[in-house]
């Protein structure tokens, strides 16, 4: 099977699409960046690639007249990861190992090791139990946040350091993640998930031998994205981010007309025209306060998770007034509220309609917001930061309709590999 | 530099040394002139009276070229620096701050020489307020007499004879006065004269090297290139055979390259293809002017019109100094500059460009810390986006202050802007 294939190096994950020659995706992918860009393209397209088998087993399934086709393809899905996270916990034991070997003013026993790291495995199949919650897909937050509650068990059992067990999946992760191959292969992981899944119907594994008999090849490719520099591609193979995130949103959302997209580091405003060509933009100069940054950090300082910030901020009915959008002011002025007793959501939904308040200037710059109006990046994602735009927008310029994708995250993606379509189009025309 | 069998090379570095050698004889002779008791006079670009100092054998200081240089030469970081410490705010115009910081420093000029105190600070006041502040501070700083020029802002978009004769009243009153009070000279008008009739020829020449950038290719770059080919004109040289004989050779160096056709020359190299031809508006920036032209000449941009060229004197819409109305083109000329025009003529004039130059876009590069240009500039970009249906683009960076150049973010804008012209050229693909 052809796919044609987009790559949005982000500042903090990295995304990629497959396309078919209809425009239809495939499959997508995503992994956090990493120091190594090369790998963070290689994993993300082989997230890419797992994604497009699944979508042919399903289609298999449908083809073969199954009736629960997503049950089965949830509970085959399921099993594959919790193998492919197997594996990645081998390679994490090895490079803890490794890692011990080196660290030589205080030892820490083999045995810490291979206690945590069991403890782990033997908690995999709850962790991809059907129904369980997990708070992130990546292996890195998966694993840290286990292996540093297990850590803590340990040093009080073994007498070790607590920080120096930390110290080792510091160093043990980065090698993880520089390891395209530290999931082990579809192939393993598939005949491993189908073996231990003794109840599902034999329909199951013919239609993953059918899935995983289809080559995939890949007829071309584009990347964007702040990375992009540093992208394994060709020149000509390099888009701009606006212009994908244009073209994306276009394909996404035909009535597009104006984009906003918040991703780590950048706040774009698109204007697009009926084709998804950009007439013009305007993007965050100097400083990156007001991104999806400025959320990491404040959820960090109040320690909780970046996904809940805009659940506990949709409680508050008196949001506060935050004049700051200066991520470290704004840090300061969230302790200072909360020690003189407002209230955690009133603060924190105040802080979401600050850095939307930004991203309205900006819109502003690139010549407003016209109808449709599609809201894409990560930060598109959090319910509070909809609100408030949904909200400043009907003060600003009345009502219009507000498009966010369920793959927001991938618009980039989408565009660049709809550039590669049309690369690999042109070519052969 | 391209070596290029033709010997473009050669004569295109012949006017370059030439400018060179009469940049290093002028600040030598400044480094002197306190010794052999010259006078000197500091006082601005933008409607500087050369010809009137240079009757009285004046030597004129142009404290934003100093300011420039020092950015060109990476020092600038050092004296704002300075200036800072000495109260001087981060939001200043960093050309103040970076010639305080010189002052304080030693007053080291570009070539390393000492430059002399002034006898007299000459405010010949056009289009930017901030000259009159800094101004105020180096008349303590110096304890020396200013004498101000008031030059009427050309409101309405143009001169008329009560402006004129303000002016014209003004120099007689007060400006040559005070230049024969100190020099103990009296007024030459004839020597005035022949300093005129020099500085139209020189004119004549500098107009037909910027309008060559409307052939295709065009054989310079009109704001990266353009920068150099003003320097004698627009500073202490306008009136002398030196300046005259620079502007002839460069005018045949550009003639030859037309006849050859032949791209510019960047600082890497010839530019062999030209793929965009844009107009900016605004300074450049001098911390990183290398780098910032790379982004363009990396891409095939040419900027074959830019509006900085003329803030020392709008020669291309037909004005030249004239001989036998010495003191009322004086006058006209410091009324004329860019700098002094209203919004709408600075819409005109970059409309007129635009078609003129057959422009694919125009691009702003917006100056933090100068308001005289910045304001306005995104109406500006609107308008002309309006009438001419080409896009426009937006960067920002400073003059002279480095903090303020964020190299990935405005390398990603023009990449996406060039993109941008690129994709409305091929209807989309």
């Amino acid at each position: 099977m052809k796919y044609y294939l987009g790559i949005d190096l982000g500042s903090t994950t990295t995304k990629a699409i497959a396309l078919d020659e209809h425009q239809n995706v495939l499959g997508r992918g995503i992994t956090n960046s990493r120091s190594d860009y090369d790998v963070a393209c290689q994993v993300s397209l082989g997230e890419a690639l797992t994604n497009t088998k699944f979508s042919l087993i399903s289609t298999e399934l449908e083809r073969a007249g199954a009736g629960n086709v997503d049950v089965l393809l949830e509970k085959i899905e399921l099993a594959f990861r919790k193998h492919q996270y197997l594996h990645q916990l081998e390679v994490l034991r090895d490079h803890l190992h490794r890692s011990r070997e080196r660290t030589t003013d205080i030892e820490i026993p083999a045995e810490a090791v291979d206690w945590i790291t069991r403890q782990m495995a033997s908690e995999a199949t709850l962790l991809f139990a059907e129904g369980a919650s997990r708070k992130s897909d990546f292996f890195r937050d998966l694993a840290g946040s286990r292996y540093l509650h297990l850590s803590e068990e340990v040093s009080t059992e073994m007498g070790t350091s607590y920080d120096r067990i930390v110290g080792l999946f510091d160093r043990a992760i980065l090698s993880v993640e520089k390891d395209p191959k530290a999931s082990g292969s579809f192939d393993e992981n598939i005949s491993a998930a189908l073996e231990e899944s003794t109840d599902l119907p034999t329909m199951v594994g013919v239609a993953v031998a059918a899935a995983n008999s289809q080559e995939l090849e890949q007829i071309s490719s584009v990347g964007t994205g702040y990375g992009r520099a540093r992208l394994p591609f060709d020149e000509a193979q390099i888009r701009s981010e606006i212009l994908c995130h244009g073209l994306g949103a276009h394909s996404m959302f035909p009535g597009t007309r104006t984009v906003l997209d918040i991703g780590g580091q950048d706040t774009k405003a698109i204007q697009v025209d009926d084709r998804g060509i950009v007439t013009s933009f305007q993007m965050n100069d100097r400083c990156a306060a007001g991104c999806g940054r400025y959320l990491g950090y404040i959820a960090d300082e109040m320690n909780i998770g970046v996904h809940e910030l805009g659940a506990i901020a949709s409680q508050s009915k008196r949001p506060a007034r935050i004049n700051s959008t200066c991520t470290v002011f704004a840090g300061a002025e969230l302790r200072e509220r909360l020690s003189l007793g407002e209230k955690r959501e009133d603060i924190l939904a105040g802080l979401h309609r600050a850095i939307i308040l930004r991203a309205m200037s900006l819109l502003a710059r690139s010549g407003g917001i016209s109808n449709q109006f599609t809201f894409t990046g990560g930060v598109a994602k959090n319910p509070e930061a909809v609100k408030a735009l949904n909200r400043l927008t009907l003060e600003n310029y009345g009502e219009l309709k507000l498009n966010i994708s369920d793959d927001s995250i991938y618009t980039g993606a989408k565009g660049a590999a709809l550039f590669a379509l049309r690369d690999a189009q042109r070519r052969s025309a | 530099m391209g070596n290029s069998p033709e010997g473009t090379a050669v004569q295109k570095d012949r006017s370059q040394e030439r400018q060179k050698q009469m940049i290093a004889d002028h600040f030598t002779r400044l480094s002197k002139a306190e010794d052999l008791g010259e006078k000197c006079v500091y006082t601005f670009v933008p409607g500087n009276l050369t010809e009137l100092l240079l009757s009285f054998d004046i030597a004129p200081v142009l404290p934003e070229i100093n300011a420039l240089q020092s950015g060109m030469r990476g020092k600038s970081r050092e004296y704002i620096s300075t200036a800072e410490k000495l109260g001087h705010s981060e939001d200043v115009c960093t050309y103040v701050k970076c010639d305080l910081g010189m002052m304080k420093s030693g007053n080291v000029g570009p070539t390393g020489e000492r430059l002399p105190p002034p006898g007299l600070l000459l405010l010949s006041y056009t289009g930017c307020f901030t000259f009159l502040k800094w101004f105020e501070i180096l008349k303590q700083e110096y304890d020396c007499p200013v004498s101000m020029l008031h030059v009427p802002y050309q409101g309405e978009g143009r001169v008329t004879d009560s402006m004129r004769e303000y002016v014209v009243k003004q120099l007689k009153e007060k400006v040559i006065p005070s230049l024969e009070k100190l020099t103990g000279k009296a007024y030459d008008e004839d020597r005035l004269k022949e300093l005129l009739a020099r500085s139209a020829r020189a004119e004549d020449d500098l107009v037909h090297v910027l309008e060559s950038a409307k052939h295709r290719p065009s054989p310079i770059d009109a704001y990266f290139g353009g920068v150099y080919y003003i320097g004698p004109i627009f500073t202490a040289f306008r009136g002398t055979e030196d300046a005259v004989e620079y502007y002839k050779e460069l005018r045949s160096e550009v003639d030859e390259r037309v006849r050859l056709g032949k791209g510019p020359v960047t600082p890497d190299g010839e530019l062999d293809k030209e793929r965009f031809r844009i107009v900016v508006e605004g300074p450049p920036n001098w911390t990183h002017f290398r780098e910032f032209w790379k982004m363009f000449s990396d891409e095939g941009a040419v900027v074959v019109a830019s509006t900085y060229t003329k803030v020392g004197g709008v020669y291309d819409y037909g004005f030249r100094h004239d001989p036998d109305r010495p003191l009322e083109s004086l006058a006209e000329y410091c009324m004329g500059c860019y700098t002094n025009l209203n919004i709408p003529s600075r819409i005109q004039m970059l409309n007129r460009y635009m078609k003129e130059y057959e422009a694919d876009g125009l691009l702003i590069n917006s100056v933090k810390s100068c308001n005289s240009f910045s304001a306005g500039q995104l109406l500006i970009l609107r308008e002309v986006e309006k009438a001419t249906g080409r896009p426009g683009g937006f960067v920002e960076s400073d003059l002279v202050d480095p903090r303020y150049f964020s190299a990935a973010n405005i390398k990603n804008r023009l990449e996406s802007y060039f993109q941008m012209i690129e994709q409305k050229r091929g209807g989309g693909a």
